[in-house]
Parts: structure tokens; sequence; C-alpha cells
């Protein structure tokens, strides 16, 4: 589906895009934080409460069987999304965050020993780099990281030499939250593989956006979160190799992850249950899938496209403002724009900027290394979903305008 | 005047103003017009870190017994707000700074800076306000 020609209606999707905030229509670029959700999503949820709420798996009755059904359909519906071989590697959480700390548990329960190598790099979200310190805390591993250029791109010379033989693992993000930079993630994996190294993708920023296929991309771990695609809050998934999956030791214990239990040997389940202890949410998987489906019948490819124009567009016309300094410059970019507004503090810009119904945020965006690189405190950050407008950048670059007075 | 007085008078000067931007315009006034906090004080136990951004404070005890503070911000809007309560608190015994309910901030419809979501630093320097108070106080 075109978007362009078709904006209108795609915008009358979204039902909170017609709230207006200080009475000024809303113009929501926190796109990057979370997104908005269309009314197919919400009446999934609504329908999952009304119509078929039971808990799911070992239930022989009919509400339990239907919610059984939907919330597989949905671990289906993400394994044909993200191009993986089997359904069962596809793991529910409750979101990247939660699949990345899967990982480190797991994985490093199961792999890592003192002394051994993590790869990530300076552009991570703390949610890819605190749970490895952990490790690190735990077990003594030791964290190495890739750095990056002024124009936020990873230096892949620099990372190349960092393999040792004691690398276990490689952790890096698709597309940095707050560079936007689309990172060459396969030439990362292979760079990896060749040294004999799994690799993690922290696709919680790329799959909304681009389209990802983890077999093509061979990666051995991929993960997001449902609401940044347009899904409910709560709800994530942790794509994994069966390989790697299969050999990881659990990641928390209880009920739907167990085969056998008794106070003398208790065997697991098989995957994906082996990883997902307790009832699962499978209201939010459901509603994950059709947010899925949502954005497969727009198409992956249109919504590049068309967050690419937004994202030149608006490149353009706040270059054009003279005194606004760009973070992440890369020619290969996501529509995420952070930035620095002459001398104005990020604080004083996204207060104002709110006064007139523009939502951006602000701040060190759960990047702080990418701030020290940088050496500031924080960015103004407007990031794009397909339902924003050039009309909307419009009213930022004037709203920015308008603040710019007050200075 | 009592600090309540200060406070009402702030509560005054605010009504005039029927829009945001021309309240903002006052804020940023008197966050430039905030006297130079001296980069020596600029020190980490002086710092109130938020995550939007920081907060530095000083204070010390005059010859009569009162409390003068000083402050800073990185942003100028939190340093207006800092300017407001500090205009308030100032020049005043450690007892009433005590006994004082910060009440003029809703008042003029600041509120949603002081919002512990906010994370600016302006809610943690209130409390080391009060804190700085009971360390005088004994």
């Amino acid at each position: 589906m075109d978007i362009l020609t078709n904006i209108d209606v795609i915008r009358q999707d979204f039902p909170i895009l017609t709230q207006r905030v200080h009475n000024r229509p809303l113009v929501y670029l926190d796109n990057a934080a979370t997104t908005q959700k269309p009314w197919s999503v919400i009446q999934k949820i609504e329908e999952g409460y009304t119509k078929q709420n039971a808990n799911v798996h070992r239930g022989v009755h009919f509400l339990s069987q239907m919610a059984t059904e939907a919330h597989e359909a949905a671990r289906v519906t993400v394994q044909q999304f993200l191009g993986a071989a089997h359904a069962h590697e596809i793991i529910f959480t409750r979101g990247t965050t939660e699949s990345i700390n899967l990982v480190a548990a797991s994985f490093g329960e199961t792999f890592l020993k003192q002394g051994d190598e993590v790869i990530v790099s300076e552009m991570e979200h703390h949610s890819n780099i605190v749970p490895w310190q952990l490790l690190q805390q735990r077990k003594g591993i030791i964290i190495k990281v890739i750095p990056f250029n002024e124009a936020g791109e990873l230096d892949l010379q620099a990372y190349a030499s960092l393999f040792s033989d004691r690398t276990k693992l490689v952790a890096v993000n698709h597309v940095s939250n707050v560079l936007g930079t689309i990172n060459p993630v396969q030439q990362i994996i292979q760079i990896a593989h060749h040294n004999n190294v799994p690799v993690l993708i922290d696709g919680a920023q790329s799959v909304p956006h681009i389209a990802v296929n983890v077999q093509e991309l061979d990666a051995d771990f991929y993960v997001f979160s449902g609401h940044k695609i347009y899904g409910p809050t709560g709800i994530g998934v942790l794509y994994g190799k069966e390989k790697w999956l299969d050999a990881m030791v659990p990641y928390q214990g209880g009920g739907e992850m167990i085969a056998q239990v008794s106070f003398e040997k208790t065997t697991f389940n098989e995957l994906p249950y082996k990883f997902e202890a307790g009832t699962p949410d499978f209201i939010g998987s459901t509603a994950l899938a059709e947010a899925i489906r949502y954005v497969q019948n727009i198409g992956m490819d249109q919504i590049a496209a068309y967050e690419t124009y937004l994202l030149n567009y608006a490149t353009d016309k706040l270059q054009q403002l003279g005194d606004v300094r760009f973070f992440g410059t890369s020619s290969h970019k996501s529509a995420v724009i952070s930035m620095q507004v002459g001398n104005i503090h990020h604080y004083d810009m996204g207060t104002l900027l709110d006064k007139l119904g523009i939502a951006l945020r602000t701040g060190h965006h759960c990047a702080q290394p990418i701030m020290q690189h940088f050496g500031i405190e924080g960015t103004l950050r407007a990031s794009f979903a397909l339902y924003n407008t050039t009309q909307e950048i419009d009213a930022l670059v004037a709203g920015i305008q308008r603040v710019k007075q007050l200075f | 005047m009592t600090i309540n007085q200060l406070q009402d008078e702030i509560i005054e000067d605010f009504a005039i103003f029927d829009d945001w931007f021309d309240k903002y315009s006052r804020i940023i006034e008197l966050g430039n017009e905030l006297p130079a906090f001296p980069d020596d004080k600029k020190l980490p136990e002086n710092l109130i870190e938020g995550c939007q951004s920081k907060v530095w404070i000083d204070a010390h005890l005059d010859d009569n017994g009162h409390i003068i503070f000083q402050g800073d911000s990185d942003a100028v809007i939190v340093k207006g707000i800092l300017a407001l309560l500090l205009q308030v608190v100032n020049d005043h015994t450690p007892k009433e700074i005590l006994d004082t309910d910060l009440y003029f901030i809703n008042e003029i419809g600041l509120k949603e800076h002081l919002s512990p979501t906010r994370s600016n630093g302006l809610l943690a320097m209130v409390k080391q306000i009060k804190f700085y108070a009971i360390a005088f106080n004994r």
C-alpha cells in the first residue's frame, strides 16, 4: 500500500492521533520510545478478554483450546515475519530487555566462564549493556566495545580486531535508538561467524521499520519489543537458533516449562516452553500478531521507503534552521533524528515543544555511552512512524522557531 | 517578608500571564538573571543529578542565623524555577524553612516540573533545601 497517498486513511486507524494536547493537535514524534496502536490491535485485545480468555495449554475445555490456538498461531505469525526456520525458535518474553536478559542469563550460565569475552558496541541501549555487566559481576567475563565514528557508524576494522579465542558472543543493535544508524549486521554476523562466535541482534528499533529475515542474516539471536511495532506493551520476542536454545539452561522455573517434576529430579519441557515459565501473555501475543499483520498489510518496504522520505524531509527542514547540530549522520539511517538546537538545553526545548502539542524525547535515551562519545548530556530526539506526516514535521520546525524566540 | 508573603507575591506576579508563552518567557528571564554560581562550587557534593538536567545547590548560614542558598542548573527553565524557589526560601532561618509548605509552585502551574517523573533534579533539590535546614537547625 502506498502510504503517502493513503496517509489520511492510515491515520484514521490510530484513534489516539486525533487527540488534542494542551489544546493543540497532537504531533507524536516519540515513536522510538513507543508507537501508537491501530484499532485492529486494540480490538484484538478486547476480543481476547471478551471472547476467548482462558489459560493456554493443558486445558481440555473449549475456551482454553481457542486461546492456545490463538497464542500458537501468533508464534507462527512471528516466525514467518522474522523468516525463522521453526516456530519453536520464537520465545515470547516481556520485551527486548527481557529477551536480552534471558540470553545473558541462560547463554551466559551455559557457555561463559571467567575471562570469556562478550563484544558489544558503543552505541548500545543500556538494555544491551547492563545485562552483560551483571554477568561480568557474576562470572568475571570481559566486555569489549566496538567504537563508532563521528557520523555514528561502527568501526568494523576495530570490531574485527576485538576477537580473541575467548570471545563467546557478539551483541549489537540493528538500528541505534539515538543515532538512527542502520548497522551492517549481516557483515557483523559474518565476521563473528568467521571467528566461530554467535551473534545477538537487538532489533527493537529495526523490526518496526525495515524488513528483517533472521535466516538471511544468519543471526543466532534476534530480539524485539511488541510495543514499538504498534503492538501492546509487555510482550516481546526472542528468536534463537534451535541449536543454541536447546543447549541453554532454562531462564526461570515454574509451570509450563517443565516435563516432569519430582523432588528428586525435574525434567524440562521442549522448546519453546522451556523458556516460557508461568502463564504467558497470550492476549499480548495475539495482539502482537495482529500488529504484525497490520504492518505486513502495508508492506515493510513501503514503510521503510515512506519513513526514509519523512527522514529526508525533516533533516532538510531542520538543517535550514541553520543552528541545528545532528548526532548520527550516517547515509544508512532509520527515521530517528537526534539533535541540539543552538545552545538551548534539551529539557527546555522539550518542555516548550510539549506546550505546542509536540511530543519528542529528551535526555540521554538510555544510551549514555553515546552521550559520552559526543561529550554532551542529552539530545532532543524526533523519531518517526508510518503514520507521521510532512505537515507534522512542518509543525515541529515552526515549533522550534517559536521556542527559539524565547531565548 | 515572611516565606508565605513571598510566595503570595510570586502567585500575584504570575496571575497576569494567561498564556504559557508569556509565563515561560518570564521563567527563562528569571533563569538568566539568577546570580552566577561559582565554578569552584560545582562540586560533586553540590550536584543533584536528574535524568534530564543537572542542579547544583550550595548553602551557608550567615551571621544572623539565616540560610543563604545559591544554585544553578544547565537547563534554563529549571534554573528559572530554581530562582523562584530561592527567592522564597533565601535569607530565612532553618526553622522557618522547615515549617514551610511550598504551595506557590502548584498555584502558578509549574507542578509538572516537580513531578518525580520529570527527573530534572528539582524535586530532589527541594528535599536538599530541607536537608540543609535540618542540618543548620541543630
